[in-house]
């Protein structure tokens, strides 16, 4: 099963580290990890997706919160809650595609944010399986790059993780 | 008042109340060591090699339940003394590690002596901190001791860099701390506690598996307790023992891969399960799905969440701080109605009687070659079992946890976890250190002892009376016994050729050698080391059988009632 981990944690260096380092020693698995300071400078909020077991997801928030510099661990999938991850592609543009690779980022709500008379950057953002669709949908030999962020996530209404 | 950073290191250290701080300097930590030229509150040990700093200051903290303190220089300093550290991570010994750094502005450089401290111990602590600022010195060496002690405890590192050492400001220890990221639980869950209660008053085939954290918890007495209001049997892992009295009659000795009969068909066949400060790993339960194959009612009490569930499924898991939660059941257990079914638990005892008529500790000592467990028997004897007992990792070690009647806790020492050759001496110093008036022996092999053989020359230095209890057979013998068992008798690199004369060595370094080759000489050598000897340190090196095996035996995968018993041979 796949899992959306929300953290705080001290905004200390080494704290990724920490967090990365307990993955790699204890064999869990992540997907992707997004970590930035929150409004709160002395806090990060950091979101792991990973996948396992419901006894391997129980250890992988044990074991975080064990650590000594994160103060909450939350399973964001446990309960209702948003997902977001932004892409940013640049695609070649030229000739017949030019139109076309408009035409499916507007269908994607994408917004293209540089272009050049060969190239586009796309910029979209959803949650990941409107990402990859995204990419299926396009003519792969048309790739020129693709950067993703890694899934932020929040809960909904009252689930509220802060100090 | 304005101080620098090497006197707050002292100041602190001297806050805490450390008496001793096992050692090494080195070019990071100058600052540091003048310091502590110019103070008399706690005294340095200085140990030959860092690890042994290390493994001493674990030691001190196992055998006192004060936190162990060492210092070590940057670079080799800190890569020699992670061995020690992960030691004391693995079987959750409260300890502070102060390590030298190259001065910040070095840092990256690839400078001298220069290693990423917190990178490289960071899996192996329970927390590091590299400081950067003369500011946060003082609190942080007063978190580190915090974050040492409580909760689960475990090492904790400060990285100092040399510049912060000699730079100045304003110094005040704080009083108290807290921490938003850190509030270890205390107490347990008193609905929890209510349900093992019924659990337990209920309970037909009972059984009390207690393990090392009885110990770093102080909760013996409650164990004590417990288990006569009870009258259930008790089993205690390799980091437990001494927790429960051996030679009480409820007692099923150790169990495991190298445990009791009786104690591994007890685990296997009870029908509830209360764990007290174990966590059921790999050597005490051998194959979970084995284990699993038995239904019975578990109930799990430990500081560390994250130790429940882990590898067993439990029914009650109860996390809190050992005596809080044993008193909480206690109480509950008193002001209860209810008593243990009568009849049922008198049919469990008449079975686990049986279990224990194997007898699956008897061997055999002839006249012409000493059993290495004839040893352990005899010193157990000589020191009327009131010694504090360190090993080493090995053969030796499951013969000295077998064999040593542990009554008492903190009085057996040794490497439970990482499993770390080498540990016997140092460990040895340590207890003395905390313990000064003790009787200390080291149980070792010929192959351990000589990982940190040069200790010999600190023990010298600071007149320490240990007693080296040498089991030579010339083999590594755990690994020539995994060969003979799994490896069709290729001893691959097992033989330890080229042997120093031990007497002579242990005399060179000033200290007296002895060297017992028949079982008529075992006993009156032993009464000569701790009498005639008794200030002296002692090297006593028994030549023992070459093809003892350690029995009974869960080999690796298998289930706990699968054991290989010495009869069956």
């Amino acid at each position: 099963m796949r899992h959306i981990i929300s953290i705080l944690i001290e905004n200390e260096a080494g704290a990724l580290s920490r967090v990365s380092g307990l993955f790699s020693a204890r064999a869990f698995n992540i997907e992707s990890l997004t970590v930035a300071p929150t409004e709160d400078a002395s806090l990060s909020r950091m979101t792991i997706v990973s996948t396992g077991s419901d006894d391997v997801i129980e250890q992988i928030t044990k074991q975080l919160n064990k650590l000594i510099d994160v103060v909450k661990v939350v399973d964001l999938s446990e309960a209702a809650h948003i997902e977001r991850e932004l892409m940013l592609v640049k695609v070649r543009a030229a000739g017949k595609d030019r139109e076309e690779m408009k035409r499916i980022a507007d269908i994607f709500r994408g917004r293209i944010i540089d272009v050049t008379d060969s190239t586009y950057v796309i910029e979209l953002t959803g949650n990941g399986s409107k990402l990859d669709a995204f990419l299926e949908a396009i003519d792969r030999s048309l790739i020129l790059e693709t950067v993703r962020t890694g899934v932020s996530g929040i809960g909904r209404g009252d689930r509220i993780l802060k100090v | 008042m304005q101080l620098t950073g090497a006197e707050i290191v002292i100041r602190c250290l001297q806050e805490e109340k450390v008496d001793y701080v096992f050692g090494y300097p080195g070019g990071s930590v100058l600052f540091i060591y003048d310091e502590l030229f110019k103070q008399d509150k706690f005294k340095h040990v200085l140990v030959r090699h860092e690890q042994a700093a290390v493994h001493a200051a674990d030691a001190y903290s196992r055998s006192s339940n004060k936190v162990g303190v060492c210092m070590v220089t940057s670079g080799p300093g800190v890569t020699n003394a992670v061995t020690g550290i992960a030691t004391a991570h693995m079987d959750s010994i409260p300890m502070v590690i102060i390590s030298g750094q190259v001065p910040t502005a070095y840092i990256g450089q690839d400078a001298f002596q220069e290693c990423d401290t917190v990178g490289i111990t960071r899996p192996c602590v329970k927390h590091n901190f590299l400081v950067k600022d003369v500011k946060d010195l003082a609190l942080t060496l007063k978190k580190a001791f915090y974050i040492a002690k409580t909760g689960r405890p475990g090492p904790v590192l400060v990285d100092i860099p040399k510049d912060i050492t000699n730079q100045k400001c304003e110094f005040e220890y704080p009083k108290a701390i807290t921490m938003r990221s850190y509030n270890p639980v205390v107490k347990g869950h008193s609905g929890q506690i209510k349900k093992a209660v019924q659990m337990l008053l209920e309970a037909k085939r009972p059984m009390i598996y207690a393990g090392g954290g009885v110990i770093l918890s102080d909760a013996s007495d409650r164990l004590v307790k417990l288990a006569r209001h009870l009258g259930y049997p008790v089993t205690n892992t390799l980091m437990g023992l001494g927790g429960y009295p051996a030679t009480d009659k409820q007692s099923l000795g150790m169990l495991g891969m190298h445990g009791t009969y009786e104690a591994n068909m007890a685990m296997q066949h009870c029908d509830v399960l209360i764990a007290v400060g174990a966590r059921f790993d790999d050597r005490v339960i051998g194959n979970p799905a084995h284990f699993a194959e038995v239904a019975r009612k578990i109930i799990h009490i430990d500081i560390d969440p994250s130790s429940i569930s882990k590898r067993v499924k439990v029914d009650v898991p109860i996390v809190g701080n050992l005596p809080d939660v044993l008193d909480e059941l206690q109480k509950l257990l008193d002001a209860s109605a209810g008593v243990p079914d009568p009849k049922a638990l008198a049919a469990w005892w008449k079975q686990i009687d049986e279990w224990r008529g194997k007898k699956s500790l008897k061997y055999k000592q002839g006249k012409e070659i000493i059993m290495p467990q004839y040893v352990v028997e005899k010193l157990y004897e000589v020191t009327g079992g009131e010694a504090f007992i360190t090993s080493d990792v090995g053969q030796h070690q499951m013969w000295a946890a077998q064999y040593y009647k542990f009554d008492k806790p903190r009085r057996w020492i040794n490497s439970g976890g990482l499993g770390t050759m080498g540990v016997g001496l140092p460990y040895a110093m340590g207890v003395r250190f905390a313990n000064p008036k003790a009787t200390v022996a080291c149980i070792t092999g010929e192959a351990s002892i000589q990982m940190n053989i040069q200790e010999l020359s600190t023990a010298k230095q600071f007149r320490l009376p240990i007693k080296i209890i040498n089991l030579n057979n010339r083999y590594l013998g755990m690994v020539r016994q995994w060969q003979q068992m799994f490896h069709g008798n290729r001893y691959s690199e097992s033989y330890v050729d080229a042997l120093p004369d031990f007497v002579k060595l242990a005399e060179s370094y000033g200290h007296v050698g002895m060297k017992i080759e028949r079982p008529a000489d075992v006993e009156p050598a032993l009464r000569e080391a701790f009498t005639k000897h008794k200030n002296d340190l002692v090297f006593m090196d028994f030549l023992t059988d070459q093809t003892a095996n350690v029995y009974p035996m869960v080999a690796a995968g298998k289930g706990l009632s699968e054991m290989i018993l010495a009869e069956e041979l």
